[in-house]
């Protein structure tokens, strides 16, 4: 923790975790659908479920997913731009089982083009989240960092492949889990860079022997 | 120091032993960990305090929170004092550091623009005690700004050995350390030793020790708000006797210490849950059922 963490951030209240870190999971939405939303169903876990009203949580989701940050004034009035931004936006209640996080939320967003993601994420403290499902794909992700979700086959080479071609474009890999659904089966690898990652290795990266797609994860702060 | 664990004294000796400010050895430290130049922390710092300033200036101005819960007893505090035959029981100082802790913590609930420092939730305690003796001591920014790297550090120190979240370690470790940073930023803004800076964090952190964090419904009001107060008031009844030349028996860091282990052994109803404490009185219970009922 430096001395910008502990004399900051500015941001718009009440709460670190319900306002802030909800602000920041809608960026961090955004950035895994790939662009901006027109339509959002966002059901609510736990805490979050219990006092997003009072917390002013429901605003800071929609603030997140139409890009701003925050420390954005309009906040409190999230609901209204976005209403007049054409977004279609919905709120429910969901029950994700006791060992899901207090502060959990999973979007179901759709963009222009018709392409949709679910992402659920979890608000972790002090601003901190954790973005922890994507289209039913375990992951890890914080938004500190650029970062590739890859889904391929479970296979030997493939993740040398993967990791071959990045340091053929010069990145260099900050962080790496693997996840599988079952043996030989079908598999995920999110992977956080130092560097953002270009259209062109992307491409490189989907024509990969046994890779089934690839979605690059812009950092969020 | 990038060793796991900082240390308040290590700070203190080291100011000391180079015969230097506090604030100076701090700022030199934090430039070197995060690799920046001193300036460009100092001109964040004068980011910060403008902020501070302005959610004072909108939480002066009477609102209302977002649950309807809270608000409006900063300028209604402000107005009473203002009044010519008004004897107030705190004299000056401690009166606007009380009205401005409000001010800001009301403008938190009320979802205002706020620098959380440490916290949200304790955001109002520091732009009290700072910007009441500005006013009243004749500071200038830039001494608010050493002030701000004094309190900052303080707080690092704390996250580092302890916690600075209501749902870790308790209320004691938002609003009393907010108290604590508050009251090294005060002796040291004020002409107070290193030592003296150590004294007044160690008995903010003796008068807070246990404090609960029980937010009625969750929400971040009550009895979030009338806390900032009453930490600004720690901050300055610590600075007073740090300033005298009073010791603390324990230091700082022992004191930080100890405030982990009761963190630590807090129950989790104590802990933000709103599970127990004032949010678990009767009045509590009954407007948190009507409130969710809505």
């Amino acid at each position: 923790m430096n001395l910008l963490d502990v004399i900051g951030p500015v941001m718009i209240g009440p709460s670190s975790s319900h306002t802030a870190g909800a602000v920041r999971l809608g960026l961090l939405a955004v950035s895994i659908l790939g662009e901006q939303p027109v339509k959002a169903d966002i059901a609510l876990h736990g805490s979050f479920a219990r006092t997003y009203r009072g917390h002013g949580t429901d605003m800071a989701l929609l603030a997140g997913l139409m890009g701003w940050m925050p420390d954005d004034a309009r906040i409190p009035e999230a609901d209204i731009y976005a209403e007049q931004k054409g977004i279609q936006y919905n709120f429910s209640t969901i029950d994700l089982g006791e060992l899901t996080h207090p502060n959990t939320v999973r979007f179901h967003l759709e963009g222009a083009s018709g392409k949709t993601c679910t992402v659920t994420g979890s608000s972790i403290g002090g601003g901190q989240v954790r973005v922890t499902e994507i289209d039913d794909f375990p992951v890890e992700l914080n938004g500190a960092l650029p970062g590739v979700l890859i889904v391929h086959k479970d296979r030997p080479g493939v993740i040398a492949l993967v990791s071959g071609k990045l340091s053929e474009y010069k990145i260099n890999i900050a962080g790496m889990r693997v996840f599988r659904t079952n043996k030989g089966g079908s598999a995920t690898m999110i992977i956080e860079c130092d560097q953002t990652v270009p259209e062109e290795a992307i491409k490189a990266l989907k024509e990969t022997k046994n890779v089934e797609s690839v979605r690059f994860i812009n950092k969020v702060l | 120091m990038a060793n796991d664990k900082l240390s308040l004294e290590k700070y203190i000796e080291l100011a000391q032993k180079e015969n230097k400010a506090l604030y100076e050895v701090m700022l030199a430290d934090n430039a070197k960990e995060m690799d920046t130049a001193p300036i460009a922390l100092e001109a964040k710092m004068q980011e910060m305090l403008q902020v501070m300033q302005e959610s004072i200036a909108f939480g002066l101005t009477g609102v209302k929170s977002r649950s309807g819960l809270t608000g409006g007893s900063a300028k209604a505090l402000a107005e009473a004092m203002a009044q010519p035959k008004y004897q107030s029981l705190l004299g000056p100082v401690a009166q606007d550091a009380l009205v401005y802790a409000l001010a800001v913590s009301e403008a938190n609930a009320a979802m205002g623009r706020i620098v959380a420092a440490p916290t949200a939730g304790a955001s109002g305690v520091l732009p009290g005690v700072l910007f009441s003796l500005k006013k009243h001591r004749n500071l200038s920014d830039i001494d608010l700004q050493k002030g701000l790297i004094v309190a900052g550090n303080i707080g690092m120190v704390i996250a580092s050995r302890a916690s600075l979240s209501g749902a870790m370690g308790g209320c004691q470790a938002e609003c009393g350390s907010a108290g604590a940073m508050a009251a090294g930023a005060a002796v040291s803004m004020l002409g107070g030793t290193p030592e003296q800076v150590g004294h007044a964090v160690a008995i903010v952190l003796k008068n807070m020790l246990g404090l609960v964090c029980d937010p009625v419904a969750g929400l971040v009001e009550v009895p979030c708000i009338k806390r900032n107060g009453g930490s600004a008031m720690q901050a300055l009844l610590a600075a007073e006797m740090a300033l005298a030349g009073i010791k603390s028996f324990i230091p700082a860091d022992e004191a930080i210490d100890a405030m982990k282990e009761v963190g630590d052994k807090m129950p989790c109803a104590f802990r933000e849950t709103a599970d127990g404490g004032l949010a678990h009185t009767p009045t509590a219970i009954a407007w948190a059922k009507k409130y969710f009922s809505k």
